[in-house]
């Protein structure tokens, strides 16, 4: 890639791609509250729907985490990676996880290709999203099977990186000389985000924490005042 | 004690008919739109028989309610733990073919079809995928037991009768049924609003009647999974779960429900319960044959000066209490004692009761002779068609004393009113009756003339709605028709 080209893509397009995130979610939640949800399919197709969902969702949260840890403490993932057996338990651990959320990505594409009522409830915007998810994931998996051990060189190379950009002072230098695959699995990634607000891909934004520290029972008082209670 | 008002109900068994138009009622205004075409958010069910969704009340296969362990109270479906890891695919999430797949029929082609030697069809039509289908099941399949005896065999609440009495209940030109009217219970403890992720089903706070925020549901589904009457709805095309709203628009205006409203039965009887909400969670773990007691002794007396007291304190509008005094539902439930929770034993605490049926109260003598008066006066409840037992696994818990009283007491109002006009019972033997009914002649007047002779305004005592004291205000009844609830103005489209 050129040097504008690099400029351009790894430097100008995340920061375009978190403007459109955040602004887009905002008005979205903002203006169509009610087009918030995950849009489940369960309903309509139970079987299929737990062998690709169920390994798709534990394989990309596993996965996402991960990408989280080693921008967020680089250092504890290289001291981790010093002993070479350790090593090799993460990057394993990673691909198995990575192969996971392919199965079920790929299931997930089958399923809704081949059963009627899924395909019902399958937009064109909705592929979109498999095609890009599809295409990040096997660029995931490329990049970790042949340019291996990419938990040492993420935390060595992309977290300062990420972290610069973070920081409103980019510095491409740790990317620029990285592979082709590794980038293009960067800049779809930005794209994903980009896409986001106006995709089900929202529905991430609205994962139910509370639930799991609130009171089981809920009751709305629609009266101005209502002594006695608070 | 923390004082509490419910809108309640009281559906009288032995006057339904079963002629749906609850049913149609509700369906014309609320479930008419895309995606809740499967919807009866009001159904009639033929008892025995497997309902809808199919066996709902099955809760081995849908892990509907509340169990109990050591008093402590658990749903079957989930807990917090279980939601963050079945988030992603819910094991208890019944599906489409649970219920029915909806359909319509191709009408144009009646009209369309060329010339030809026979008559055009209108072939059914999936209303999910818009293809041809082959119909296999509808919400009403078991209607007047469907023409076959598979559906009342396949019936739950045959679980505990004998090898005899499920032969009776089948026996040829002796079969027996009755009709199960259903809405949402509209619980005091209820399961969906405890499962809901997302905390957007709530109890209002005013009259208890239980909603889904639909800006705040994001479909995770767990609702649906964890409501033992399967009354809450997921509706496929918005990805919103949709439940029974008790007319709430209509209450506000003070006009019955539809379902209500359109009863040509006149068995639904509405009114308001004032109930002590501190003690909900202990009542609901007590042990089952407690249970039905336990959930009558929430509802507090309206006329109790402390009552009073302590519900002014919690800002209950005097207007309010006036209509719980003067409510039916109190009157059934807890003066006369004739009307029981269905399925207390899923420890909800469904707010909705049932007067058993009596109707099918005929002797299974073989020579067809039935003696009316013997010795034992109430002989003919314990050898119904619809065996005790049958009828205790609707409505006690599976514990035959509650529903054995109720039957009781209405068999000695109809011999009571019998020695008055009729006069082939002696009018001491209908006193007799009726103190072994623990039923006087002032309450057996009174069952008599809510039960017969109820006018529109005896069934139906809606409180005031107060929309003064409101936060939101809502002009007209039919302003929000067609849009996804209040407070936005979308439609209820599909996500993008």
């Amino acid at each position: 890639m050129s040097a504008a080209a690099n400029q351009l893509l790894l430097v100008v397009f995340p920061y375009v791609a978190m403007l459109i995130f955040f602004l887009g979610t905002i008005y979205r939640y903002r203006n169509a509250p009610f087009t918030y949800s995950s849009l489940s399919s369960q309903f309509l197709e139970n079987q299929q729907h737990f062998w690709s969902l169920v390994p798709f969702h534990y394989g990309i949260v596993t996965v996402l985490a991960g990408h989280v840890v080693a921008f967020l403490l680089p250092r504890h993932i290289l001291a981790w990676n010093s002993v070479p057996l350790r090593l090799y338990v993460l990057e394993i651990s990673a691909l198995i996880f990575g192969l996971l959320t392919l199965t079920g990505l790929i299931g997930s594409v089958i399923r809704r290709l081949t059963v009627p009522k899924i395909k019902i409830v399958t937009t064109s915007l909705d592929w979109h999203v498999f095609l890009l998810l599809l295409f990040q994931v096997v660029s995931g998996l490329y990049v970790a099977v042949f340019h291996p051990w990419g938990s040492s060189w993420f935390s060595a190379a992309l977290s300062p990186y990420l972290w610069s950009l973070v920081k409103f002072s980019p510095d491409i230098n740790f990317v620029a000389m990285l592979p082709i695959m590794v980038k293009l699995h960067i800049i779809s990634a930005y794209t994903l985000i980009a896409m986001a607000p106006f995709t089900r891909l929202v529905h991430i934004l609205v994962m139910p924490n509370p639930y799991l520290w609130r009171k089981p029972q809920v009751v709305r008082w629609y009266r101005r005042f209502v002594p006695g209670v608070s | 004690m923390n004082v509490r008002s419910q809108i309640s109900m009281v559906f009288h068994l032995d006057k339904c008919i079963g002629c749906h138009t609850c049913s149609i009622a509700c369906k014309n205004i609320w479930t008419d739109r895309k995606g809740t075409e499967y919807m009866w958010w009001n159904n009639v069910e033929t008892k025995p028989g497997t309902g809808f969704p199919t066996r709902w009340e099955d809760q081995d296969k849908y892990h509907g309610g509340w169990q109990a362990k050591d008093g402590k109270l658990e749903l079957k479906s989930t807990s917090k733990a279980k939601t963050v890891f079945n988030i992603y695919h819910n094991p208890s999430m019944p599906t489409m073919d649970d219920y029915y797949e909806p359909w319509t029929y191709d009408y144009q082609h009646l009209f369309n079809a060329p010339e030809g030697p026979d008559q055009p069809t209108a072939r059914p039509i999936s209303m999910v995928t818009g293809e041809l289908i082959n119909i296999e099941s509808g919400p009403n399949w078991d209607d007047d037991l469907g023409g076959s005896p598979i559906y009342a065999a396949n019936d739950p609440n045959l679980k505990g009768l004998s090898a005899e009495q499920q032969a009776q209940l089948q026996a040829v030109e002796r079969l027996v049924f009755f009709y199960f009217p259903r809405i949402c219970n509209h619980c005091l403890n209820p399961g969906c609003v405890a499962a809901c992720p997302s905390g957007a089903l709530y109890k209002r706070g005013e009259d208890g009647i239980v909603l889904v925020d639909q800006t705040r549901c994001r479909g995770w589904r767990a609702c649906v999974a964890a409501c033992p009457y399967k009354k809450v709805f997921y509706n496929w095309s918005t990805g919103k779960s949709e439940k029974c709203i008790l007319c709430f628009p209509r209450i506000e205006t003070g006009q019955a429900p539809a379902c209500f409203h359109s009863c040509v039965g006149r068995i639904r009887y509405l009114g308001v319960l004032l109930y002590d909400a501190s003690r909900i969670e202990e009542m609901a773990g007590k042990p089952d044959e407690e249970l039905v007691e336990a959930h009558r002794s929430l509802i507090l007396d309206p006329n109790d000066p402390e009552v009073i007291a302590a519900a002014r304190a919690n800002g209950i509008h005097d207007s309010v209490i006036e209509t719980a005094q003067k409510s039916p539902v109190y009157q059934f439930v807890k003066e006369w004692k004739i009307a029981l929770p269905p399925h207390i034993e899923f420890r909800t605490m469904p707010m909705l009761f049932y007067v058993p049926p009596m109707s099918p109260v005929m002797s299974n003598r073989t020579d067809g002779k039935i003696e009316h008066v013997s010795e034992d006066l109430f002989h003919d409840i314990d050898e119904a068609r619809v065996p005790m037992q049958f009828l205790a696994n609707l409505f006690g818990a599976g514990h035959e004393s509650k529903v054995r009283y109720a039957l009781r007491k209405q068999k000695a109002v109809r011999w009571y009113r019998r020695a008055l006009t009729v006069g082939d019972v002696t009018m001491e033997t209908a006193e007799r009756m009726l103190r072994e009914a623990d039923c006087t002649k002032e309450e057996a007047e009174a069952i008599y003339k809510l039960t017969s002779l109820c006018t529109f305004d005896d069934r139906f005592v809606i409180p005031p709605a107060h929309r003064e004291e409101a936060l939101q205000m809502l002009d007209g009844v039919f302003e929000h028709k067609q849009a996804a609830g209040f407070g936005f103005i979308s439609g209820p489209q599909r996500g993008m």
